[in-house]
This record gives structure tokens, sequence and C-alpha cells, in this order.
């Protein structure tokens, strides 16, 4: 090959400069945009937002623009499992991650080990919000090693139980709630209730649907649950974690279950024609008892025993590979402030995670009348303040599975608690 | 192809123009191409693509197994064949062989027997046979998804349509999806529900090509209805039986989507894993992001199909000795 000849030269001399001259635009162009101050026009940024479900942000959105006329919000939405393994994929893989991002609180423990995958809030001057928050639902958006605050709580849910009235009446026990609670402050006085409803023989129904969701709130009502201080599983050797499986055993042995795991399609069958008397029920349950169509009234709602609790609820993450931090900072704390939390209530019944507004009457009084005019608002936000706060770790759907499991191998007759107890320390410890 | 070429120039009578003669011999070049070498530019697409969703996963599935591979973590450590002594030394894995192994049993033999049953009836004149046939196959255009749904609800220990049935007879509910034994009939009966009908209409097929004088002959002779079919029809359709033999039995190593969905969805197959099948052990560690081990199960899975479909193999060819 020889030399090119000149009538190709100038153009690739031409292309090249052109390349270098655009690059260097480029590259001062970012920079200025970085710098540029109150009143130089803002550059037109686009935020998306990815979250499992419709949270009804759509009028914050606006409410953003008029202060942010730059900013364009994009929100995408996918199935709950789907959101966050996609998240964790798109964390690894180093793309695809909203710049803000809805974690649930069943899923916050696994991130939390890494905080170098996010923007640290403190950094965007979000640490000033803790004193507002639910003590336990800040501490679930710190990360593990407490260098960096990862995530703002959005809502949570708050933990009770709810009970059948007209299975109560026929056993010969209370009906009204206030009554109901106060059958139950303690888990061993639920389980003795739950004897006497065994003993008056109500036809065709058990005092409550399996022992899973009970071991489940019972851990999470400890100080100390599956994971120690320094994120450990010490499942095994807790003994918390070992009284909520004893009660557990005890309710299977007085013949309190319907052996029915909830989720499941004979459960929902339960919840309609009332083949058990009591469920736990964290705030979000009342849409799975309606959506099966037992009745108005049919369910009511009492304080959940051992005091407190909470499962589910949200934070907001914002991934390192968002581009506009400041920007995704300042949304997140308009979507998380007192007047959006309030609103949020209202338009979604999404419970708030500031307690100061536990105390406004659109919380407090508010009534479901498909629950016996349960005052709703009150039970499940008195839940909510009640908990303390516990290190979740990464692996506690795993946790809780094994011993979840190994409660109805018991019921199921298959083993007895001490082998059951023994398969599932083998289960734990082949989590890594 | 190119060392041929030499030769034919040789042949080539002399005294022709050197133009013409190197024309020739491209012709020839060409033509050759084009007979030996476009059938393989036929069925290449096939090949790419098998290498590419096939043979590539193949060899990258045996490469991971030799890792710690986890999805979470920055680095993926060689291990050798650690992944494979983990294994073979899981109780968990072994339990998930058996449910395989057992599941496989009880869904093929039947499966196979009552296809063969099925087909001989279709096997004569009869009024809508078209409908008959297409009524065959209907459950296997059906989603298994939607066949596991309906069949769990049929299999439901307190509402379940079986167990009302059986207490007809005084018997007490059985809890399906609890026990080992009933979890696996019942999930074998969902797997023969969906490839029965299939696996008929492929033996009805084959034995449409057997001759009808075989079968007049015998009935002359006086042979009996079963006679014939265990004397002529199974003997002549042996290598068909072979291949639904073969197929059946890689389809059996690979159920996943019955276990995962029997009664409730489960990565462990029940609480105590009594219906995990390989495959169902392979897909909870992939959810696990343990792709190492994951990978060292389908390997390990690979074997286990290589070897039984061998030994099936050798069994249905050499049994029965008939016409062929």
């Amino acid at each position: 090959m020889g030399m090119p000849r000149p009538r190709f030269l100038a153009p690739m001399i031409a292309a090249v400069a052109l390349t270098v001259s655009v690059t260097a635009c480029g590259g001062g162009g970012t920079e200025a945009s970085g710098q540029a101050g109150p009143g130089a026009p803002a550059e037109k940024i686009k935020l998306t937002v990815a979250l499992f479900s419709d949270f009804h942000y759509a009028p914050l959105y606006e409410e953003f623009k008029k202060t942010h006329p730059n900013v364009e919000i994009v929100e995408r939405r996918a199935q709950f499992n789907d959101h966050h393994t996609n998240l964790i994929t798109q964390l690894t893989t180093g793309a695809g991650a909203a710049d803000v991002v809805a974690v649930e609180g069943g899923y916050v423990g696994a991130f939390t080990p890494s905080p170098e995958k996010f923007y640290n809030l403190k950094d965007y001057g979000l640490d000033k919000r803790q004193s507002e928050y639910l003590d336990w639902k800040w501490q679930l958006g710190v990360s593990n090693d407490g260098s960096s605050l990862m995530g703002l709580g959005t809502d949570v849910g708050g933990l009770a139980m709810c009970y059948r009235p007209d299975l109560f009446k026929k056993a010969g026990l209370p009906t009204d709630r206030e009554e109901v609670s106060a059958l139950w402050p303690t888990w061993d006085q639920y389980v003795e209730t739950g004897k006497k409803f065994v003993a008056a023989g109500v036809e065709g129904a058990k005092f409550t649907d399996g022992p899973g969701e009970h071991f489940r709130a019972m851990v999470e009502q400890a100080p100390v649950g599956y994971y120690d201080e320094q994120y450990n599983i010490i499942a095994g050797s807790n003994p918390e974690v070992r009284k909520a499986y004893d009660m557990g055993v005890r309710m299977v042995n007085e013949g309190l279950s319907a052996k029915l795991a909830a989720f499941t399609p004979p459960w929902n069958t339960g919840i309609a024609k009332g083949t058990f008397a009591t469920m736990v029920c964290p705030a979000w349950k009342t849409g799975t008892i309606k959506d099966q169509n037992p009745g108005e009234g049919a369910w009511d709602i009492a304080a959940v025993p051992g005091g407190g609790g909470n499962q589910g609820g949200t934070h907001l993450m914002l991934p390192k590979q968002g581009k506009h931090p400041k920007e995704a900072a300042e949304l997140i704390d308009l979507l998380t402030s007192k007047e959006s939390q309030i609103k949020l209530f209202k338009e979604a019944s999404a419970l708030p995670s500031l307690p100061a507004l536990y105390d406004d009457p659109a919380v407090k009084d508010f009534v479901n009348p498909y629950f016996g005019n349960a005052p709703i608002g009150k039970i499940f936000t008195d839940a909510a303040k009640a908990l303390k706060p516990q290190k979740v770790g990464p692996k506690a759907g795993d946790l809780l599975k094994a011993f979840g499991d190994a409660l109805q191998r018991v019921e199921q007759g298959k083993q007895n608690p001490e082998e059951a107890w023994a398969q599932a320390l083998k289960d734990v410890g082949r989590i890594k | 192809m190119a060392t041929r070429a030499p030769e034919r120039l040789a042949e080539v009578p002399p005294g022709k123009p050197a133009g013409h003669h190197r024309r020739a011999v491209r012709r020839h070049l060409v033509h050759q191409l084009d007979v030996k070498g476009s059938p393989y530019a036929y069925v290449a697409p096939f090949f790419l693509l098998f290498a590419a969703f096939g043979l590539f996963p193949l060899a990258y599935t045996a490469w991971v197994s030799l890792h710690e591979w986890t999805l979470l973590a920055d680095e993926q450590p060689f291990v050798g064949l650690e992944n494979f002594r983990t294994l073979l030394a899981d109780d968990y894995f072994w339990n998930a062989t058996f449910n395989t192994l057992s599941i496989g049993v009880l869904s093929t033999v039947p499966q196979l027997l009552l296809a063969i049953w099925l087909a001989h009836l279709l096997n004569r004149p009869l009024r809508a046979q078209t409908l008959f046939r297409v009524t065959l196959l209907l459950p296997n255009v059906t989603s298994v998804v939607a066949v596991v749904v309906i069949f769990s609800q049929l299999f439901g220990r307190d509402f379940g349509m079986i167990n009302w049935m059986l207490s007809w007879f005084g018997a007490d509910a059985v809890p399906w999806n609890e026990g080992v034994a009933s979890s696996h009939v019942a999930i074998s009966i969902m797997i023969m529900w969906r490839w029965t009908g299939y696996n008929a209409l492929i033996f009805l097929a084959a034995m449409q090509a057997v001759p009808r004088e075989l079968y007049e002959a015998a009935t002359i002779d006086g042979a009996s209805e079963f006679t014939q079919l265990r004397r002529i029809t199974i003997p002549m359709i042996k290598p068909t039986i072979v291949f639904v033999v073969i197929t059946s039995t890689i389809g059996a190593m690979q159920v996943l989507a019955e276990p995962l969905l029997f009664g409730v969805y489960t990565l462990t197959g029940g609480v105590d894993r009594q219906y995990q099948t390989l495959a169902l052990f392979i897909y909870e560690n992939f959810v696990k992001l343990d792709f190492g081990y994951a990978s060292a199960i389908s390997w390990m899975m690979f074997v286990f199909i290589v070897v039984i479909a061998g030994v099936n193999y050798l069994i249905t060819r050499r049994s029965r000795g008939g016409l062929l």
C-alpha cells in the first residue's frame, strides 16, 4: 500500500479535526453547565424513577417541576420481584439503573452492604431529615458500615391482628376490637386465647391460618433478630428466634393452625369462607382480604400481640449510575416530605413514616367501613410507632423461609420439632 | 477440493487457447463449489444458531462450573472441581435426583403404555377420526402454567375436587402436596395429561405404516387383538418407540414448571423438598445467583440424561426381536 492520494487525504484531515473539536466542545460544555450558577439558563435534564407499582407520584412530579422547570421526570414500573432482581442485575453489570429507585423493606438489607453502588444522601444535606423519621425506618436506610445514608423512607406497613367477629362470637369470645386487643398483649396470651377457641369447638374453623407469619412477627419484634450488630447471621443461636419457633410449635401442638401457608389459593379460600379466625395483618393485607370478598364486616382488626410491628414499606435510593444526583436528591426530599406523605396517605392509603403525622386528623380519624369501621389509621400507626429498630441483613428472606418451612414440616407431621429445627439450622448454614 | 484441481488441469487437452482454458477451470471450480459447498451453506443457519445458543452455553456452563461464581461478587476465583465435590456430598442434590427419577418413572411408563393403547384404539376405521386425533393433541397445546394451576386446585386439600370424590368412598382428605409419594403421583398425572396424547399421535403415525396384510393374515390364523398388538404392532413400530422413549426420558429429566408451581410457587419443591426435581434445584441456585454451583448441577444433569437415555436406548432396542 502506498501513501493515500491527496484527494482522500483532505477529507480525512477535516474529519479528524472535526471530531477533535466536537469532543473539545462537548467537554467544555459539560464543565460549563456543571458550574452554571443561579440565573444561568439551566441545562435540560431527565430523571428516571423506577417503582414496582403505582405510588401515585404524578401530582408530586408536577409540583417538583414548578421549582425545577428544566427537569423532565420519566417513571417506569415493573412487577415487584422483577423490579428488585432487575436492580441487582443493573448494579452488578453497571448499566441500566434509574436515577431514583424504590426498594421495598424486604430487599433493603440486600443493598445496604454495598454503599459504593449508591450516592450518599448526606452529601446532599438529607441527613437533616433524621429527626422527622421513625427511628427504625431511618436506620433501615443507613449502610451496614454506618458511613452512608443510602435511602429515605416513604411509607411503612404497620402490623395488626385481623380476626373474624362471627367466629369469635361462636366461641364465646369478645367481638369488640378493644376487648379483643386486650385478650392478647403477649404472644403467650394469644396462644391461651387460641386454646379457649379450640375448647369451644367451633365447627369447620381453626384459630389461625398457620404459624409462619406469627413466627416472623415475633422475630421482628425482638431487639435482635437473625443478624447481630455486625451483620453476622446468629439465627441459630439467638434465643429470641428459638422462642418464636417454640411459640409456633405450641400453636401447632394445641391444634390452633388450619395448616394453610399464606398467599396460597387455599389460604385465599380460607379468608373468604372463614376457615380460620385470626391472622397476622400488615396494613397492606387489608387489600388482600378485600380481594377475596369475604363480605363487609366479616373481618375486623385488633392490635398485634407483643407490642407493635411492621412488614413492608419502601425506601427511595439513588444508584451511582445516575448523572444528576443533586436534582434526584431534591426530588426524593420532596417525595418523602410531610406534605407529600399526608397527600399520599389520603390518595393511596400509604401509611406515613413520619410520626408527627400520626396525630393529623386525616390519619388518626381514618376508618375503614369494610372492616367494621376499624380506625386503621390509628391501629397501624400505633404498631409502627411501637417497633424498635433491628439490624436487617441481606438474606433475611431466606432465613425466614428456612424456619417457616421447619414449622410447616412440624405441622404436616413430617418431623418432630427438634428434627425440623436441626434441618432449619442446616439450611441456615447453606445461606452464603 | 483445492488439492484435486491441479490433476484436472492436466486432463485439459493441449492446444486450446490459454484464456479459454482458464475460464473452463474457473467454471469447473465454481460448479464444484456449488455442488459440494452449497449444502453446507443451506444448513449453516441452523448450525450457527446451534453453536450460539446450544454449543456455546454448554461449553460456557462447563467453564463457569469450575469457578466460585456469584453475580454479586466482583471476582470469580477458579476452584477446579470443588463445586462437583460439594455437589456429590449434598443431600439435597441426591434428594432432587431421586425425585426426578421417581417422577420420571411414574409419569413415563404409564404414559407410554397408555399412548400405545390409545394409538391402537384409533388405528382402525372410526367415525370422526380427525376429531379424536385433534382431541388427543388438545392437552398438549394448553399452557403448562394453566395445567399446573388447574391441577393444583383439583389436588387441593380442603376444597379440591379429587379429595371430594375420594370422600364418597369414605377416604380422608389427602394433603397431596405434602407427602413424597402423593406429590409425585400428582405431578406425574399432570405430565401424563399433557404428553400422553402427543405421544399417542406419534405412535399412531407409525402404526399406519404397518402393512395391513400382516393383521389380515394374523386374523386368519386366529390371533387375538392383544396378540396382534404384541406380536405385530409393537415390533413393527419399534424405531418409533425408541425415539419416543428417549424424548420422554429427556423431558422427564427436565421437569421444572410442574414442581415449581404445584400448590404454591416454591423453589424448594415443598417444605421438605419432597418434590424438588433436578431442574428446580438448578433454578433454586440460579435464583440465589450462585451460578458456579448451578452450572455444576446442570452438567451433572447432562451426564445423567446421557446415561439414562443410553440405557433406555439399549433396553428398548434389544427387547422383543420382532419382525425387523
